[in-house]
């Protein structure tokens, strides 16, 4: 009864949001590595306040278009992206926007956690001293317990702020990365294979943290797994050979899809 | 018979020892390799090894040894007068007979009886064949070079024989031991494994040699000028002595060379390091692949430059034009022409040597740099830093202490760098801090004091180990503690 309830609301959430808006808006998008192309016209939407789940075969596309969203294939050598990418009205490949005020806005989680070689709290500190967000200590010291909080690793680290980061087990790296992230207060997160380097135990606790994660951030999410796309996820987008095959919510996407390169996909007869 | 044609019959048995063991092996598969232990080959360069290593062996002792038991027997031979003489005299008489020895080799038979009868001449005679001695022979060095001719042909002879039985018993034996089930790809690769430790040892002994014999003469040193005199001594004042003179004519105070060489260094390290820095991180954060892939190679080529070149490059241009650009300045402000920076400074030559630096800190730097894993960078970048915010706060924190390690491996080069402040510091060992007068450091006493007549018994020329050592133990410090730090630091991404 009760899960039933909870679906219930939760389903009810998602319409509301539907009708809301869409975060960030893709259209015709295409990346080339050099002569390679990697994307053709990919024309994706992301909805506000839920997570997309971007899934595939490897090769398909799908971390490339995550990185077209906060440009971070712009740090890869030969690689140029055509089409039109939006966040909320802004076009953030127009020549007016600067990268660095667009990734604050995207905020970006690596699928191998990579907490720099400094204590936890200057890990957390970074983003926030970066763009100035932190008036004093005190401002500093309540944005990292805040963003450890919603990491859900404060109760873990309170009492070793000071040691380093990378002293952590592998899954407190990944939410420590995310609080880093989270630390920002970007509109949109990035997730690229978030738990890929996890084991299951951490799996669970940085999708439960994913959840949570959803009624204050849009969240989209690169992920191999689709028992993970499925638990995570409201929308799903599926990606083969550089295209984009089908876009849908996620219940329909593995009961119902409507294209049938997804149907063989999630039943694993390719990828 | 000669030592390279017996070389030569040695590498023939063993060329013909791995044919026919290969051969053999083959024969005993019958057609089917799986028959044998090792693929025929290994059986083969078995038979080779045993035909060749032990007859080399055999050879190089011998050839070590021959001639010392030779000498031994002639001088046993020599008369009881002559070998009451000093063993220096005797020496040179062995010299000579030895000379004597050739020169019979290019006689004839009967010019050699000819001098028997009439030793006279024999200096001459010698002579007028292209064979010098220095002395008219005493009659017994007719004798004891005929002899020493004599048993060096016999020795020779034996060695031959001996050699070449050593290859063919090596050969049969090894051959004989050939079997479907012998372990021969086994035994080869245990021989190999010996050749690759000799190899390395012979790396390592060299050191410890070279050490060693540097001790050995900065012991004598210290046997003629206390310890403490050199090491905190101020005053440097060697006083080239005459030979013979008394030996403690002069003083020996390492710390104005230390003082100089620690000053030049550091100048260096100042030209050197922010330089080769801001190279380093241009070439490894900014620079297009394309432009690293021409200006890494150019700016590495300064590293093959040739030491002398740059201290060419200091006599001739750098520190004339200092000195002229100084003259003009001190013109311009007092109108006094007269130049306040010397040729010859410590500012030249640190200058200089700096630029030779660059090449190792920005080279060592950019490995450093880029070793820094991809995903900091992307972690920082996916947070809104720029690059230089990337670089300051994440990448060179990270790199720092290989940075650190590799600016201590650059300065152990500063401190034994030789050419440059030969050419470029000057002579006067001074204890000063005006940068634009000229100073010496260690490497060029080093020179100075082996350069020339030596007579190895004063503390004038000995002094030069005592440095020398001292260089040494302050580079091999550095060294080490650099590579402490380095290998500390690379601990953290594995």
């Amino acid at each position: 009864m009760n899960m039933m309830s909870e679906a219930a609301v939760e389903k009810a959430l998602d319409k509301k949001m539907n009708d809301i808006s869409y975060k960030m808006i893709g259209k015709d998008v295409s990346v080339y590595y050099g002569d390679k192309r990697a994307l053709y016209d990919v024309n994706l939407n992301v909805r506000e306040n839920t997570v997309t789940a971007l899934i595939g075969p490897s090769g398909c596309g799908k971390s490339t278009f995550l990185r077209t969203l906060n440009r971070m294939n712009d740090t890869i050598d030969g690689c140029r992206v055509t089409g039109r990418i939006t966040l909320d009205t802004d076009d953030i490949y127009d020549q007016n926007i600067d990268v660095v005020e667009l990734r604050a806005r995207v905020g970006m989680v690596f699928q191998k956690p990579n907490p720099f070689p400094k204590s936890i709290y200057e890990n957390v500190a970074y983003g926030p001293r970066i763009h100035g967000l932190a008036k004093s200590k005190a401002d500093m010291d309540a944005i990292v317990e805040k963003s450890l909080q919603k990491a859900g690793l404060w109760n873990e680290v309170k009492d070793r702020l000071q040691e380093g980061g990378t002293g952590l087990s592998g899954g407190q790296q990944q939410r420590l990365c995310i609080a880093r992230a989270v630390a920002v207060s970007p509109e949109v997160i990035l997730m690229d294979e978030p738990c890929s380097a996890l084991d299951p135990i951490a799996t669970a606790k940085v999708e439960e943290l994913i959840h949570e994660l959803r009624a204050n951030f849009t969240i989209v999410i690169v992920t191999h797994s689709m028992q993970q796309a499925a638990r995570v996820s409201q929308r799903t987008a599926m990606f083969h050979l550089g295209n984009l095959v089908e876009e849908n919510d996620t219940d329909k996407m593995f009961t119902n899809p409507d294209d049938q390169r997804t149907q063989d996909y999630i039943m694993g007869r390719f990828g | 018979m000669s030592i390279s044609l017996l070389l030569l019959i040695v590498a023939v048995i063993g060329v013909a020892g791995y044919l026919i063991g290969s051969w053999r092996a083959n024969a005993l598969a019958g057609g089917k390799l799986s028959n044998l232990h090792s693929r025929p080959g290994y059986y083969g360069s078995f038979v080779a090894i045993w035909s060749i290593l032990p007859a080399v062996v055999v050879l190089f002792v011998w050839v070590i040894a021959s001639p010392i038991y030779i000498s031994s027997t002639v001088r046993a031979g020599f008369p009881e007068e002559v070998k009451a003489e000093p063993q220096a005299t005797q020496n040179l008489n062995y010299n000579m007979i030895s000379a004597i020895a050739r020169g019979f080799k290019v006689l004839t038979a009967e010019e050699r009886e000819a001098l028997f009868k009439d030793g006279a001449t024999a200096r001459d005679v010698l002579a007028s064949k292209g064979v010098p001695v220095a002395a008219e022979p005493a009659p017994y060095m007719l004798k004891s070079a005929d002899d020493l001719n004599r048993m060096t042909t016999t020795s020779s002879t034996w060695l031959s024989i001996l050699v070449v039985i050593v290859a063919a018993v090596g050969a049969f034996f090894s051959y004989r031991s050939i079997a479907p089930k012998f372990r021969a790809r086994n035994r080869v690769e245990g021989m190999m494994l010996v050749g690759l430790i000799a190899a390395s040892s012979i790396a390592i002994l060299t050191t410890v040699g070279i050490v060693a014999s540097m001790a050995t003469e900065a012991i004598h040193f210290f046997n003629m000028v206390p310890a403490w005199e050199f090491f905190f001594g101020t005053t440097w004042d060697p006083r080239f002595a005459a030979a013979g003179a008394t030996a403690s004519a002069g003083q020996f105070g390492l710390i104005p060379l230390l003082a100089g060489t620690l000053y030049i260094g550091f100048v260096a390290m100042l030209v050197a390091v922010p330089v080769g820095l801001f190279a380093a991180i241009y070439m490894s954060e900014y620079a297009s692949r394309h432009v690293r892939s021409v200006a890494k190679p150019l700016l590495e080529v300064l590293a093959g430059i040739p030491t002398i070149v740059y201290g060419f490059f200091a006599l001739v241009t750098v520190g004339p034009f200092l000195r002229d650009i100084s003259a003009q300045l001190n013109g311009l402000v007092t109108g006094n022409y007269s130049n306040f920076i010397q040729a010859q400074s410590v500012l030249t030559a640190g200058f200089v040597m700096g630029i030779m630096l660059i090449p190792y800190v920005s080279s060592l730097s950019d490995d450093i740099i880029t070793a820094v894993p991809r995903a900091l960078r992307d972690g920082s970048l996916g947070l809104g830093a720029t690059r230089s915010e990337t670089i300051k706060r994440v990448i060179l924190p990270a790199a720092l202490p290989g940075i650190v390690g590799a600016l201590l491996m650059t300065a152990s080069r500063a401190v034994g760098e030789t050419m440059i402040v030969v050419l470029a510091a000057g002579v006067a060992a001074r204890m000063q801090l005006n940068p634009f007068e000229p100073m010496t450091t260690v490497t060029v006493k080093i020179v100075n004091q082996l350069t020339g007549d030596l007579e190895f018994t004063s503390p004038q020329t000995l002094v030069a180990f005592a440095l020398g050592i001292t260089l040494f133990v302050i580079t091999l410090c550095l060294n080490i503690y650099a590579l402490y730090i380095v290998r500390k630091y690379r601990e953290q991404y594995e």
